[in-house]
């Protein structure tokens, strides 16, 4: 027994110092290498995010850069993340499903982060589609949606909490089921365009944002009521992704989802897709603004960043490359709506163009 | 008192034999029987939900274990491979090369189905970056034909699997109900079949348009880096720590304090070990982002806290009588914990570690923070120390990423992944109860 204790002590004595010994190297490790960063460094919107690892793939594969590293969590936390400060410890490049704010821009400046390139790679569509087995959602108008989904309506003349229980009650077109509208999180930019889009135009169309006004509303307190959401569960806000959307979706024959034109065309046989405003979402009516529910994506670079981290003006060059981000590209193949203007886009990345520099 | 615990079992006994049961012990006897019977359904209601729970995984994840391939010979000239180089979008020009070549063949071969290159296209994955690669590394195999198997599009793939039907098909860019038709003729021909999935295993992320590039492999690597930065600092430390707080420390407000704080810790939610994880390592002490180093500093700090307390419990454990014993013969309280203490409390300690690691393991809050989370697609480190600052992602991080994908073929690789993660953590369990066993001494 004595004999057997000592010589276990004794090994774990060694491991010990081995542990320890190993310990030290790895901080001696990373103490030297901290300094370099090959590999070009993003993350912002969600929405962005499956266009941008596409491109970060073949930029790997195509170049002799290594892959990018993307990451999600928002257009709002990318930017945040972006103004953070020059330096390799911060990301190069922000992806974002809306404009960066001034707001923004003056909180880059602050930290540091003054030249900044906006690239706009192309448009996103934003369709409302439910179960394929379903009742018949097939026509939408902004105005249907408001009225289902607004916190007040105008109902026989009158501003009041949302009373409709089923679509067929203010329009005799839908189908009599119960409402349950799965909306984007307010941490999603896709929440905005739906705002802008959809509920404000609805709002308007439906004359309740007049009747607002007339009863004592200043305008922008009338557009800020027309955005409220119905809070009474018929409403729900996704925070997650497309993917919890569609799980929703899936359980809930009457449900009617927010998605993006891209992750439905991937979906067809599961979802089925309304037309707003009596046009069907397609890469071609978003190109040509027909479909009104649509926004640009962009993403924006660091322009101290270029020359310092390997890769990164190659890497804006190649995601708006016309092999890439044009159309019939792998891009537009997966959805993505290609900018008509995307030569303006490519010219200005070469010329490395910050934001009010330019034009 | 006295007078009814005596009386009672007289008058309760009285005229009764003793080898007849009474009423009394009979409803005994039933409640214990019940009680068992309790027992027996709360272990049979657990082991359904693991055989549900295994079923449910098996069944969605087999599947990313196979995968369709098209398997044909091809031939690239050095003039064409200089070609294809000169462009920007490389990878295009091969697949657009191979696409060409594959129509030809099947044109010549007289396949009875209708079919042009765009459907051609729409029935092959993402094959350009595969045979780029492959004459990268074999530059000089230019001009002899070469049997490659590429993987096919994920609904094709899908439809082999079950997952895309006929009828419930919707003409789409991505594959015409007309394609089916030739995938039928391609398979009859033994050109489309199905093959172990090898790159799911060995590869790393691919984008969200190529499931069928899809592996696992680097983050595995990820994940084993990060486990190694674990156990490297937090076993030693945390020994270290509940060694001195057992046995050496006074038992004073102070040390009562420190108790206090490290089972709080025990109970903080991982993600704010993200936060300060971003903040200490990344921010302040300017570590690389994304690096499996950093997520195992972030991870040490979670663990510590559960290997502490499980060290100190296994060191409580200890029967005095050891020490005392140790003690009484003339040892210094240092051989006495080395010598005899820690080895009898070895089992206990390799136990807590090998929870704490196995949570850690699973963990992608933290990570969230720090960068492993999202498209992480450099493949793997170029070396042993390059392993630790390399961007990688970790497994929980891949399978969450892929599990939020549009396409459903990412899916059930999400399910594939589940089984590697669960076949990583049983490894890393057998080698903790192998040691285990060496350990374990009698007293």
């Amino acid at each position: 027994m004595g004999v057997i204790t000592i010589k276990l002590f004794r090994e774990t004595e060694m491991s010990f110092v081995k542990l320890s010994a190993s310990a030290l190297a790895i901080a001696a490790v990373s103490a030297t290498t901290a300094a370099a960063r090959d590999n070009v460094q993003v993350a912002g919107s969600s929405t962005v995010l499956p266009y941008a690892s596409i491109v970060a793939e073949l930029f790997g594969e195509n170049t002799d850069f290594p892959t990018p590293v993307v990451e999600s969590g928002g257009s709002s936390a990318g930017l945040k993340r972006f103004c953070e400060g020059v330096g390799e410890n911060t990301i190069d490049v922000a992806n974002a499903s809306r404009a960066i704010r001034e707001k923004e821009i003056k909180a880059c400046a602050e930290n540091g982060v003054t030249d900044i390139m906006e690239v706009r790679i192309g448009y996103d569509g934003i369709v409302f589609a439910s179960q394929q087995s379903g009742p018949a959602f097939n026509a939408f108008e902004p105005s249907d949606i408001f009225n289902a989904l607004g916190a007040k309506v105008l109902k026989d003349g009158e501003v009041v909490d949302n009373p409709y229980n089923t679509w067929a009650e203010f329009n005799a077109d839908l189908p009599d089921v119960e409402i349950a509208g799965f909306i984007p999180g307010t941490k999603h930019g896709t929440r905005e365009v739906f705002e802008e889009k959809v509920l404000l135009i609805g709002c308007e169309a439906t004359g309740a944002m007049e009747a607002m006004i007339a009863g004592g509303m200043s305008e922008d307190d009338a557009e800020d009521a027309c955005l409220n959401v119905r809070t009474d569960g018929k409403s729900v806000d996704i925070d997650g992704d497309y993917t919890e959307t569609l799980a929703r979706i899936d359980t809930n024959p009457n449900g009617i989802g927010v998605f993006g034109l891209a992750f439905y065309e991937n979906n067809t046989d599961k979802l089925k897709v309304a037309t707003m405003s009596g046009i069907a979402p397609s890469t071609e009516t978003i190109s040509t603004g027909e479909y009104p529910v649509s926004r640009p994506l962009f993403f924006y670079v660091k322009k101290a960043h270029i020359g310092v981290i390997p890769g990164l003006k190659e890497y804006a060059q190649f995601f708006t490359a016309d092999e890439i981000a044009g159309p019939s590209s792998p891009l537009a193949n997966y959805g993505l709506v290609a900018d008509p203007e995307l030569a303006k886009t490519q010219e200005a990345i070469a010329n490395e163009v910050t934001m009010g520099s330019g034009s | 008192m006295t007078d009814a615990s005596m009386q009672t079992p007289e008058t309760g006994r009285r005229g009764t034999s003793l080898t007849a049961t009474d009423e009394r012990t009979r409803k005994r006897a039933r409640a214990e029987k019940r009680f068992r019977l309790y027992g027996i359904i709360a272990i049979a209601t657990g082991l359904f939900f693991l055989v549900v729970l295994f079923a449910s995984i098996l069944r969605e994840g087999i599947p990313a274990f196979t995968r369709t391939v098209v398997s044909v010979e091809f031939t690239l000239t050095p003039e064409q491979r200089e070609e294809a180089e000169g462009t920007l979008f490389k990878t295009k020009a091969y697949s657009d090369l191979f696409i060409a070549q594959l129509n030809k063949e099947l044109a010549e071969s007289g396949i009875s189905v209708d079919f042009d290159e765009a459907a051609i296209e729409r029935l092959l994955g993402k094959v350009g970056g595969t045979i780029r690669a492959f004459y990268t590394e074999n530059p000089d195999r230019l001009g002899e034909p070469i049997e490659f198997d590429l993987a096919a599009s994920s609904r094709v793939d899908g439809y082999f699997k079950g997952r895309v039907s006929r009828d419930t098909l919707q003409d789409s860019r991505f594959l015409q109900l007309s394609d089916l038709d030739l995938v039928d003729a391609l398979k009859e021909a033994g050109i489309i079949k199905q093959a172990f999935n090898w790159p799911f295993i060995t590869g790393a992320d691919s984008g969200v348009d190529n499931p069928g590039g899809a592996g696992i492999g680097a983050s595995v690597v990820g994940s084993f880096f990060m486990m190694l930065v674990v156990l490297v600092l937090s076993l030693p430390i945390g020994v270290a720590a509940s060694i001195y707080l057992e046995e050496f420390a006074p038992q004073n407000k102070f040390t009562d304090l420190i108790e206090v704080n490290i089972s709080n810790l025990a109970a903080v939610p991982s993600i704010v070990f993200g936060i300060l994880g971003l903040a200490v390592f990344i921010q302040f002490m300017h570590l690389p982002q994304s690096a499996p180093l950093v997520g195992g500093l972030v991870l040490t700090l979670m663990t510590l806290p559960t290997i502490i307390i499980s060290t100190r419990a296994s060191l409580k454990a200890v029967p005095p009588s050891i020490r005392d014993a140790a003690l009484g013969v003339g040892a210094s309280k240092m051989q006495a914990v080395f010598h005899h203490v820690l080895p009898l409390a070895a089992p206990g300690i390799l136990t807590g570690t090998i929870i704490g690691l196995a949570q850690a393991l699973g963990e992608t809050a933290p990570l969230l923070l720090i960068g492993m989370v999202g498209f992480v697609a450099r493949g793997y480190p170029d070396g042993f120390l390059a392993g630790f600052t390399e961007p990688n992602s970790a497994m929980p991080a891949q399978i969450y990423t892929w599990a939020a994908r549009a396409d459903v073929g990412f899916y059930e690789k999400a399910w594939g992944g589940i089984i590697i993660l669960l076949m990583f953590l049983l490894t890393m369990n057998i080698i903790a109860i192998i040691l285990r066993r060496r350990f374990e001494r009698r007293w």
